[in-house]
């Protein structure tokens, strides 16, 4: 059981439970109040199959926003032959939008992309509220203050017909990351950095709120970036207690109040964050100040090592299981223990994902760049995570950097990072990732990823191999 | 969605941990509009080999097991992504319950909604438990949720936690969905204060 924390003695997860709770009967779970429901088209029809036959409607179109991200072309519409199934799932969104009244951000929209980015980057998600998609990495949105989290299908019915959830609380964990970064490091090795620590099920059963000095100086993509993955160490949710760099980044987006109603939030945000004497289930604390960029080099994020140093040796390992998952995951991934990645060829690269699909993202890799060009013997995949980061880094020229390197630019999507609309690692490729999953296949039967952030993606595109990308800086 | 009261099945063991649902149902299956057919494409890259053909290795492909209801597997069982597939998948084959050291929550949560039920139990029982399959890989196993007990071919009744409410709606005695619109006005009076537009 979680506790029972004093008025002022709430932690920023407490606060913005509480607010939620419409009602709780004991022994049962909480019937949570959802404020911002998201819809993409994978994981929502059989749920709206799921209304009809009950003749429900969606409670709150208002409070629905859906998108096509997942098993959306990356090449422009014109020049691909779709495949049907995933033509059909798209227009079967279309078609449960249109009857219940969802907005819908269809392709050809100039506000679509992948689901993570749009809600973001259009001003909707915003401190302080419940956000849930049926997707894993609803997490993200939790780097604005709010309470986010992946449900299932039926609870995505759950939603559409009541705007509430049953959930019962999960355990609160303060993950306090101290320290400075140094040039190179990134928040993506931060997150990998904690995973590799305290595993792919570190987080089970806890809303995680990040603290300290450097996530603090992260900007809200460097926070999305890490939010994102806390799903990756098994957490319900992840969390940052708005600033003013979350303000600063919401005042004037699309959705975002205006005017008076932006000062009453500003003064209702404010309230929120953990109090002094809060205090948590659980506390660790990781300090990165000698972080160096991380990589995986395994089939679950949490296989993951600093740059540098070697693959670990399952002989040295004395927990038989988790001398058997090593065991395993080397086979499929074809590596020697005791090697570093460091040298190890690369096929594909892939800058992309809700994780680093973002702006700064781009920019972080361009800077990289600098004129050089990708090496002849990888093909490297630069997908914008939305229409509207896309439209910028074209403003700003980026695309002819990608493209005069030799690397291609592409449609917005999630594209390489789950391969559901043909964007595919072939058997046995290596490929370096700025996305967030590393299991076996995720990129393509058989395929071979080694997850990284976008400077290490792109320093090791420029090499043809894994590659430390302080080494071109 | 499906009830649950007590089973009896041989069990079949997938002795790995961290099985994500990646493997249990590849994304380039779920491009269905409906819960069906899945089950045939359940563990689809561990089934089979390159070539397409069934790897004789892989546990499912075995003749013995079919049929069986329990799969018993490795530590944190259905990490990954939020795919209501998975247990989709899993019920399509077959499965009727799932034990494991610990679940990924949402994997849980999804599974508890179709009635598949995941068992907890601990590290020494798992262990045993694969044991016993290894030495008669025929023997039945009891689920009996109600009592909320796990009976043991030598005759031990292992006890796993679920929540009550949980419970309750596998046993048939609450549907989620309508319990949810039976709150209707306190959801109504929530609003009303929280959001008066
Ligand atoms: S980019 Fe990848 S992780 Fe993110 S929503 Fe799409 S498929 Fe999921």
């Amino acid at each position: 059981m979680s506790r029972r924390p004093e008025m002022n003695h709430r932690t920023h997860f407490d606060k913005v439970w509480e607010d939620h709770v419409v009602f709780q009967e004991p022994d049962y779970p909480a019937i949570l109040y959802i404020d911002l429901h998201l819809i993409h088209e994978v994981t929502s029809p059989q749920a709206f199959d799921g209304l009809r036959p009950k003749g429900l409607r969606v409670r709150r179109p208002d409070k629905s926003l859906a998108t096509m991200d997942h098993s959306t072309p990356t090449l422009p519409l014109n020049q691909v032959v779709m495949d049907p199934q995933a033509e059909f799932q798209l227009k079967q969104l279309e078609l449960n939008c249109q009857e219940f009244g969802i907005p819908l951000f269809q392709l050809g929209s100039e506000n679509r992309g992948i689901v993570h980015v749009i809600s973001p980057e259009l001003g909707m998600t915003q401190p302080g509220m419940t956000i849930v998609c049926g997707d894993s990495h609803t997490s993200t949105h939790g780097a604005f203050g709010a309470l986010a989290f992946g449900i299932g299908t039926s609870e995505v019915e759950h939603v559409l017909a009541t705007q509430c959830l049953l959930q019962h609380k999960p355990q609160s964990m303060e993950i306090r990351i101290e320290g400075k970064l140094d040039p190179g490091v990134t928040a993506k090795d931060i997150i990998l950095a904690l995973i590799a620590r305290i595993g792919i099920n570190g987080g089970v059963g806890y809303a995680v709120e990040y603290t300290g000095e450097a996530i603090r100086s992260l900007d809200m993509e460097g926070r999305m970036t890490v939010c994102n993955m806390s799903i990756e160490a098994g957490a319900r949710a992840g969390m940052i207690a708005p600033d003013d760099t979350t303000f600063e980044y919401l005042a004037d987006r699309e959705y975002t109040p205006k005017g008076e109603d932006w000062e009453r939030a500003l003064s209702r945000w404010r309230q929120l964050g953990s109090e002094e004497c809060a205090t948590y289930d659980r506390s660790i604390t990781m300090d990165v100040s000698n972080l160096e960029p991380m990589i995986t080099f395994g089939t679950n994020p949490g296989m993951g090592i600093m740059i540098s140093e070697a693959i670990p040796n399952p002989d040295h390992v004395k927990d038989p299981e988790r001398k058997a998952a090593l065991i395993k995951a080397l086979r499929y991934m074809d590596l020697k223990p005791g090697k570093p990645l460091l040298g190890h060829k690369v096929d594909v690269v892939f800058l992309g994902s809700c994780t680093n699909s973002r702006i700064t993202d781009l920019r972080m890799a361009t800077s990289l760049l600098d004129g050089r060009k990708v090496s002849e013997k990888v093909r490297v995949l630069v997908v914008p995570g939305s229409e509207e980061i896309k439209k910028m880094a074209e403003a700003e020229g980026l695309h002819q950097r990608f493209i005069q390197a030799g690397a291609e630019w592409r449609e917005p999507g999630c594209s390489m990072c789950i391969g559901m609309n043909g964007d595919q690692l072939e058997p046995g490729q290596y490929a370096v990732s700025t996305s967030n999953r590393n299991f076996e296949g995720r990129q393509g039967k058989g395929g071979r990823t080694f997850l990284a952030s976008p400077l290490t993606a792109i320093a090791s595109a420029i090499t043809g191999q894994i590659m430390d990308p302080r080494t071109l800086m | 969605m499906a009830q649950f009261s007590r089973i009896t099945s041989q069990a079949v063991p997938l002795p790995i941990n961290d099985i994500d649902t990646d493997q249990i149902i590849p994304a380039r299956f779920m491009k269905g509009t409906n819960k069906e057919g899945l089950g045939e494409n359940l563990f689809n890259d561990w089934r089979f080999l390159k070539d397409g053909s069934p790897n004789p290795e892989f546990i499912l492909n075995r003749k013995e097991v079919q049929g069986g209801q329990i799969l018993i597997a490795g530590d944190n069982f259905g990490c990954g992504s939020s795919r209501e597939h998975a247990p989709w998948a899993l019920m399509g084959w077959g499965f009727r319950a799932v034990i494991s050291t610990s679940f990924a929550d949402i994997f849980h949560n999804n599974a508890l909604k179709n009635g598949l039920l995941p068992v907890v139990v601990d590290e020494e029982i798992l262990v045993d438990l694969f044991d016993m399959v290894e030495e008669v890989p025929l023997v039945n196993f009891t689920i009996d949720l109600a009592q909320q007990s796990l009976l043991l071919p030598d005759g031990r009744a292992v006890e796993f936690p679920i929540d009550t409410f949980s419970k309750n709606s596998l046993l048939g005695g609450v549907d989620q969905l309508q319990y949810l619109l039976s709150m209707e006005d306190r959801i109504v009076s929530y609003e009303v204060e929280h959001d008066p537009s």
